[in-house]
């Protein structure tokens, strides 16, 4: 079943679930808005899309005993920390408005990767019965 | 689905904004309290946000960190002076005719409100947003 998803969705189901992420990020860093020493971070969408897709340039870490930590599934490797655009005297370097507009358009890029996968089932759909 | 985090971090936020919020109503309720003795003073209280690492909502599996909730430390009160006020006539005046009135600032504590309301706000946002995202997921090839 795998491969017919990977064939038939492509990137978006990764797409889908690097946006999810990233809207949990985002969201720590709207609600530790007000923490003292906070660092507000972000998902490194470019990278951590090649990586999930296996095309990144580095080797990626392979699993050799059972019981080691997937790194497919450590999506935090891709979290960098935010360059602030001006400084705070009790160091939380969140800016609640650009981590609200940022938070607006992952949504919006949720919805377009929904939509892909959507239009994708309505062609397979489509394909099943004949059109009828 | 760990969309689900993002309502346990939104809500720790939310949480400890109310509780913010909760501490400028006390403080502004007895901005104008007296006491007969320097000690017994109302100060202003203060929240103490921290973020918490710990994996929201389960699970402490390896992408657990991404999600970093609010956790409020403790309320601390201002050590600001406390002001002594010549009220001779007062009922609680002590021996020199002294009473000790709150170290409550109000332009401060109308700041903190408007900023944590704020915060509040964007948290709700943030809920509404994600809500809307899990139903649109639910619909998936619909």
């Amino acid at each position: 079943m795998s491969s017919i998803n990977d064939n038939l969705f492509g990137l978006h189901t990764q797409a889908l679930d690097l946006w999810q992420r990233r809207s949990e990020v985002l969201a720590s860093n709207l609600a530790n808005a007000d923490t003292p020493g906070y660092l507000a971070r972000d998902v490194d969408f470019k990278k951590a899309l090649a990586s999930a897709s296996g095309q990144s340039d580095s080797l990626p870490l392979t699993i050799t005993q059972a019981g080691q930590i997937n790194p497919q599934a450590q999506g935090t490797q891709q979290l960098a920390y935010r360059v602030p655009s001006q400084p705070s005297m009790d160091g939380n370097t969140v800016d609640a408005q650009a981590e609200q507009a940022s938070f607006a358009a992952n949504g919006v890029h949720y919805q377009a990767s929904l939509s892909f996968i959507t239009a994708q089932i309505h062609m397979l759909r489509t394909a099943i019965t004949g059109g009828q | 689905m760990s969309m689900f985090k993002i309502f346990d971090v939104a809500g720790s936020g939310m949480a400890a904004q109310s509780l913010r919020l909760n501490t400028v109503a006390s403080n502004l309720a007895n901005a104008d309290s007296v006491s007969s003795t320097p000690e017994g003073a109302y100060r202003a209280k203060e929240p103490l946000f921290a973020a918490v690492q710990r994996a929201m909502g389960g699970t402490g599996n390896a992408d657990g960190d991404s999600a970093v909730g609010v956790q409020v430390k403790g309320v601390t009160e201002s050590q600001a002076d406390v002001q002594a006020r010549y009220e001779p006539g007062n009922p609680m005046a002590d021996g020199d005719g002294y009473v000790y009135g709150s170290n409550v600032n109000p332009i401060d504590e109308l700041v903190n409100m408007i900023s944590a309301s704020r915060s509040y706000q964007n948290n709700v946002e943030a809920m509404n947003t994600t809500k809307q995202l899990m139903l649109k997921t639910l619909d998936l090839g619909k």
